[in-house]
């Protein structure tokens, strides 16, 4: 701890054992069921790949016509690799067409014709991890040859036109202005399909669809990009949703860089089922932790619909419940990009100082995490004067408490999507604040018993106040009764639900087992 | 317009003189930074009718495109007896002041039941209105307090949405509809708005609202419903017009 808050570590050391205490049920959760997307992610892994004249995945198809069979408590992975013994196949894409048509029928064999399975079903499955491995060192290359930022924040732009071929130059002008990542915005309601779209998308609602070839294409293009500006150019999308196993194991074969991947966004904000959420998101981030890949958390999420002072506290909260989560399924700090936002009304007195205040206590809190520092949203009114101004301040106040990843904020949010002019504007902003000011964090230590140390710390008391109270309780019931924002979620509604199934005593996830025992 | 305003007819845009007429644009045009460049600037600002027109800044950005700010003198006027509003024929609330008029005057949750009926699958306008997510920087119906929202997600069959609207007490019913093939939207709107009129009686009927990006707001007769919502609406939007419809109107014809 740098210790610029002169925060109490007895106190700091109090709030990750309440965390742990409040995660820990969950996770032994997560540990004992499996849902429909688990499932299906472990299918990718084992090459089942492409989707139906429909538009369904095979994986969808495949894993519905076993779970129809002998239910989703067992794993798919046993019964996919003995039906395909049985039929005599090799390729398991093959074996989804045939049971899409009705052919094959799954049981769930034991003695020798299971331990077979098991050990095919692993071949297969470690072949997909190894593939993982090897785009991993591929980003490790090319971060060595073309070289990492040479600032610290890491400046984040947006590019969402909802058509990856307008996406593309639009993504490569960004990197040459000076971008360093890249988030390609997913289609509105995205998160709610239960199903990973296949191709190339030139069609979606404000923002682009997610898929493997779109993630492909836009990395190598940014691969180009990384050539031409002499610094490897990151790329993000979205491990949220009813689809993040999959979105995760997709990104970790395209080389994705940057996931966002939160505890609790899709419960609370998309009203996806709780259960399904905790089981999702725990092999999401095992997958994440074995590709190498940054998760950028939602904590912004809870000031836009919460107010920024009187609410600080569920930011530290979240932080410190993501980073639990997070290092439970392996995650390193380095690759935590725990989220929180420049969100106080301008209108209240000394809100400058307020923000300073809780982004140096993240700041200290999580001090080799890649902070991600989000920009103003609610306060933007459509004067892009102000909001200009605004975001000066927001980029000010990143550099001086040295945050990791910057995304740019824009004088046109809640205007139109940022024009040519609004981005370049923006990054003049981004570029005068870093060049004026990018090492003033070492300068600003506040005043002992300062407005800001008080402040800190009276929000670090209020997160331990409100990790005590879910402590009593349990963090499911916690979500239930409306704790965190004003969405009570109870853990038997929301969607996604019917795709959650308790584990049977031989339950076999491959993937699983290697992400795991790699681990340990 | 205050009454100082009501006695100007013609006023010009206002730098730091009366009638001086100046105004300050910005914009961007697809060519590299040159004298020509800045030659088309002054064109197209006179065009749009600032003449003299002061190219104040030009700035390259990226290949092939200049960004300008220009001042200058606007020789157009505003004739303000010619000016017409069409008014929204509800008052625009923010979500607090939603959320006090239903706990002030309807004393209770105001209930909202929504889904996308028939075959239908995308959810995207429905989520957009009522997941706490929002749309457009604007929180959905989940968000507001005072209404109590139950989001039955896709393809919903109508006897299923007249139970739940039951179940619920609903006050409001918002259906969304997307797919459009043989009309289906139509079909869908009239078969639900008829099970309704045949379940509850009318003074008992929940409020009927569909949205889509397909429907012409025109046509709520012919659809049996109260309210079209087209394309672009924001859930603030839907939230006001319902403390008008079930609130506000109400108490008037009281």
């Amino acid at each position: 701890m740098t210790g610029k808050l002169d925060l109490d570590p007895v106190l700091v050391a109090r709030a990750r054992e309440l965390a742990r205490r409040a995660g820990q049920p969950v996770v032994d959760l997560a540990r004992s069921h499996t849902t429909v997307s688990v499932e299906r992610a472990v299918l990718r892994l084992a090459g089942v790949a492409g989707a139906d004249p429909d538009g369904i995945p095979w994986v969808n198809r495949l894993v519905d016509a076993v779970a129809a069979d002998v239910g989703l408590g067992h794993g798919v992975a046993v019964p996919v690799f003995d039906a395909l013994a049985r039929e005599g196949i090799t390729d398991v894409t093959l074996l989804a067409q045939k049971a899409a048509a009705g052919s094959v029928r799954f049981t769930q064999p034991t003695g020798r014709a299971a331990t077979a399975a098991r050990t095919a079903a692993r071949r297969a499955v470690g072949a997909g991890v190894r593939r993982i491995d090897r785009r991993r060192a591929e980003r490790d290359r090319l971060i060595k040859r073309h070289g990492d930022p040479l600032q610290r924040p890491w400046i984040y732009l947006i590019v969402a036109t909802g058509d990856i071929y307008e996406d593309i130059p639009q993504a490569q002008a960004a990197a040459r202005a000076g971008a360093d990542v890249i988030a390609v915005i997913r289609s509105t309601g995205q998160s709610l399909l239960d199903y990973v779209p296949e191709g190339a998308t030139r069609e979606g609602f404000a923002g682009t669809y997610a898929t493997q070839e779109n993630f492909r294409l836009m990395r190598a293009a940014l691969d180009e990009s990384s050539k031409e500006v002499g610094r490897y150019v990151r790329l993000t999308n979205y491990a949220s949703g009813l689809c993040m196993p999959e979105m995760a194991t997709l990104a970790g074969l395209e080389r994705l860089d940057m996931m966002l991947n939160d505890s609790m966004y899709g419960i609370l904000f998309r009203d996806i089922n709780p259960v399904r959420t905790f089981v999702d998101q725990r092999f999401s981030r095992q997958v994440h932790a074995r590709a190498g890949i940054i998760i950028n958390t939602g904590e912004d999420n809870y000031l836009t619909t919460a107010d920024a002072v009187d609410e600080a506290h569920t930011v530290t909260v979240s932080q410190l419940l993501n980073e639990f989560f997070a290092h439970e399924a392996g995650l390193a700090d380095w690759q935590l990009g725990l989220g929180h936002a420049f969100e106080i009304n301008p209108e209240v007195p000394e809100s400058f100082r307020l923000e300073l205040a809780h982004a140096l206590l993240a700041r200290e809190l999580f001090p080799d995490a890649p902070l991600k520092w989000m920009p103003p949203t609610k306060h933007m009114t459509g004067d892009v004067f102000r909001g200009n101004l605004l975001d000066g301040f927001f980029n000010l106040a990143g550099a001086l408490t040295g945050q990791s990843i910057l995304l740019v904020g824009m004088m046109t949010e809640a205007v139109v999507t940022p024009w040519l002019s609004d981005r370049d504007i923006a990054l003049q902003n981004v570029r005068y604040v870093l060049g004026a000011a990018g090492g003033l964090h070492e300068d600003f230590v506040p005043a002992p018993g300062g407005f800001i140390r008080r402040r800190a710390n009276q929000v670090l008391g209020e997160a331990l106040d409100l990790l005590g109270r879910i402590g009593e309780q349990t963090l499911l019931t916690a979500i239930a009764e409306g704790t965190f924002g004003i969405m009570k979620r109870p853990a038997d509604r929301g969607k996604g639900l019917a795709g959650v199934a308790a584990h049977e005593a031989d339950y076999c996830n491959p993937a699983t087992d290697i992400l795991e025992g790699d681990a340990a | 317009m205050s009454a100082t305003d009501a006695a100007k007819k013609i006023v010009r845009p206002y730098g730091d003189t009366t009638g001086d007429g100046m105004v300050q644009v910005s914009f961007t045009l697809p060519v590299s930074h040159d004298k020509r460049a800045e030659g088309a600037a002054v064109q197209l600002a006179n065009k749009m009718g600032i003449d003299p027109a002061m190219v104040v800044h030009a700035k390259p950005m990226g290949d092939g495109f200049t960004f300008f700010v220009v001042y200058g003198r606007v020789n157009h006027l505003v004739d303000l007896n010619a000016v017409t509003v069409v008014e929204r024929d509800f008052a625009l609330l923010s979500a607090k002041d939603v959320n006090t008029v239903i706990k002030q005057r309807l004393r209770r949750k105001l209930s909202v039941v929504g889904a996308c009926i028939g075959t239908d699958a995308h959810t995207v306008g429905i989520d957009a209105i009522l997941n706490v997510k929002g749309i457009a920087g604007e929180k959905g119906l989940e968000y507001y307090r005072e209404l109590k929202v139950t989001n039955m997600g896709a393809q919903v069959s109508v006897p299923e949405l007249v139970e739940t609207a039951r179940a619920e007490k609903a006050d409001a019913v918002l259906v969304s509809q997307v797919v459009t093939q043989r009309d289906a939207h139509l079909h869908n709107t009239r078969e639900m708005s008829a099970a309704f009129r045949e379940a509850m009686p009318a003074g008992r009927r929940p409020l009927l609202i569909v949205g889509g990006p397909r429907f012409d707001e025109t046509m709520t007769d012919e659809l049996g419903v109260d309210r079209i919502f087209g394309r672009g609406t924001t859930p603030g939007e839907v939230a006001s017009y319902l403390v008008h419809a079930l609130i506000t109107q109400r108490e008037a014809m009281a």
